[in-house]
């Protein structure tokens, strides 16, 4: 349903990514891992148009993502998108939140929205904070709220861009609880992580990208127990043992 | 001390007449000159470049003309291409235009203070320019913005005393009109700047107020 062939991005001189291809199916899980300013979510960024690439193809279902065209606008309604730093909108509350594209992107009826939003609230464990700002919420809600959020534009897919990132420690879980109920629940998914526990245990597939370049790719177990690329095996090295 | 009071009590209805004027060009050149201002800045932000060149362009014009003889140029020149306005209409039309690129510049300084990420989380749930603005930027951009539009509003206030270089019979002039028949120059202008005082507390309140609110947030 997402397919990515031979895509290439600068900023300026410099070439983050190198001719990227990789495919996603529906239903499908997918961790991208690699070290900082490898171009992980930069990937992201292109999907949805956030960022426009300068040659190769990005489709969605078949369609060409064109950051630039206002076809992008279909695109995004069908690739949700969560973000390291949730940003919410700090002016409503976590149910304005959750209803704002519906109700003024799909023009839902507002009933219908609140009543949606409500229940999506719920299936992130929010009920009771629906009137809250996001200022009154810790990080972890804040990012549950963001994902309800993207739920609530009925996407085909999610991307997630580091979504426990900016989390304390012990509100990762719930978040990562979050994440995999939606992928059981059959939620084609893209995460850009540092969770390896994750990626190891809800992932169907990890790619390794360092450098702009898919440098090792395979099922998540496979990948994250053997990985065959001594660059891998130095980054799971290093980022399973610190010390 | 009594003097002053005599001659306050003789003057102050006729200076009053002068004060409704105040107040109209104060009021119609600040909402003008915010229409206009919003207009400017969002044609800044628009991220077309034929419409931000224009904005910033037209901005710096109206920054580099003096009020005065901006005032001059409606009421005096605009005649001799046909375009004939009153006093009130040249004060008003000229402190609008003049007020709207400090306006324009007030209004950019507040949206691009707003963080990218949340125009990024509108552009993902599908909105578009417009609607991102309305829904996502602007509601959070009149929080910053409004402590600064306050002293705008002062300056304004002030400033509609140059209308009476054009004629307006508004309160700086009536003052100077009433000193130059009577000659008691200190009684009136000390009644007229209590006047201005008078009415820029509240508006001075009125900035306190947003500020504090504006911090709590």
């Amino acid at each position: 349903m997402i397919e990515l062939r031979n895509v290439h991005k600068s900023f300026g001189r410099v070439e983050v990514l190198k001719g990227i291809s990789a495919a996603v199916e529906k239903s499908e899980v997918v961790c991208i891992i690699g070290p900082s300013g490898s171009g992980k979510s930069t990937i992201l960024r292109c999907i949805n148009g956030l960022e426009s690439y300068d040659a190769g193809d990005i489709l969605v279902e078949g369609a060409r993502v064109e950051s630039k065209a206002s076809s992008i606008v279909a695109v995004r309604t069908r690739v949700s998108m969560v973000f390291q730093r949730f940003n919410l909108f700090p002016h409503r509350t976590a149910i304005e939140n959750v209803i704002e594209g519906p109700i003024y992107v799909k023009n839902e009826p507002r009933a219908e929205a609140l009543e949606r939003g409500r229940v999506l609230l719920a299936r992130v464990g929010l009920a009771e904070k629906a009137d809250a700002y996001p200022a009154q919420l810790s990080g972890g809600q804040q990012q549950r709220v963001a994902i309800a959020r993207a739920l609530a534009m009925q996407p085909k897919a999610i991307l997630f861009d580091e979504p426990t990132s900016a989390l304390d420690p012990e509100l990762v879980g719930d978040v990562l609880s979050v994440m995999r109920k939606l992928a059981d629940d059959g939620m084609t998914m893209v995460v850009v992580t540092h969770e390896m526990g994750f990626a190891r245990d809800v992932a169907d597939r990890v790619l390794f990208i360092d450098g702009g370049v898919i440098v090792e790719q395979g099922a998540a177990k496979a990948v994250l127990n053997q990985p065959q690329h001594p660059r891998t095996q130095d980054f799971l090295r290093r980022v399973l043992h610190p010390l | 001390m009594e003097k002053f009071l005599r001659d306050a009590t003789e003057f102050f209805p006729i200076l009053l007449q002068g004060v409704g004027l105040t107040i109209l060009v104060t009021l119609g050149s600040l909402i003008l000159s915010t229409i206009l201002g919003i207009v400017w800045a969002l044609m800044r932000v628009s991220g077309i470049r034929a419409l931000s060149g224009v904005s910033a362009g037209l901005i710096n014009l109206i920054r580099g003309i003096p009020i005065i003889v901006l005032l001059f140029y409606l009421y005096f020149v605009m005649p001799d291409f046909g375009v004939t306005l009153t006093a009130l209409q040249a004060a008003i039309l000229g402190l609008g235009i003049a007020y709207s690129a400090y306006q324009a510049e007030n209004f950019r300084a507040g949206i691009e203070a707003i963080d990218k990420g949340q125009i990024e989380a509108a552009q993902t749930i599908g909105m578009g320019w417009w609607l991102t603005m309305r829904r996502v930027v602007l509601p959070q951009a009149v929080r910053i913005v409004l402590p600064p539009y306050g002293n705008i509003m002062i300056m304004l206030l002030k400033d509609s005393s140059q209308a009476s270089t054009i004629t307006v019979a508004e309160l700086a002039l009536q003052g100077k009109l009433i000193a130059s028949s009577t000659f008691k120059n200190t009684s009136v202008f000390t009644l007229v700047a209590l006047m201005y005082l008078t009415m820029s507390i509240p508006l001075i309140l009125l900035v306190r107020h947003l500020e504090k609110r504006a911090e709590r947030k």
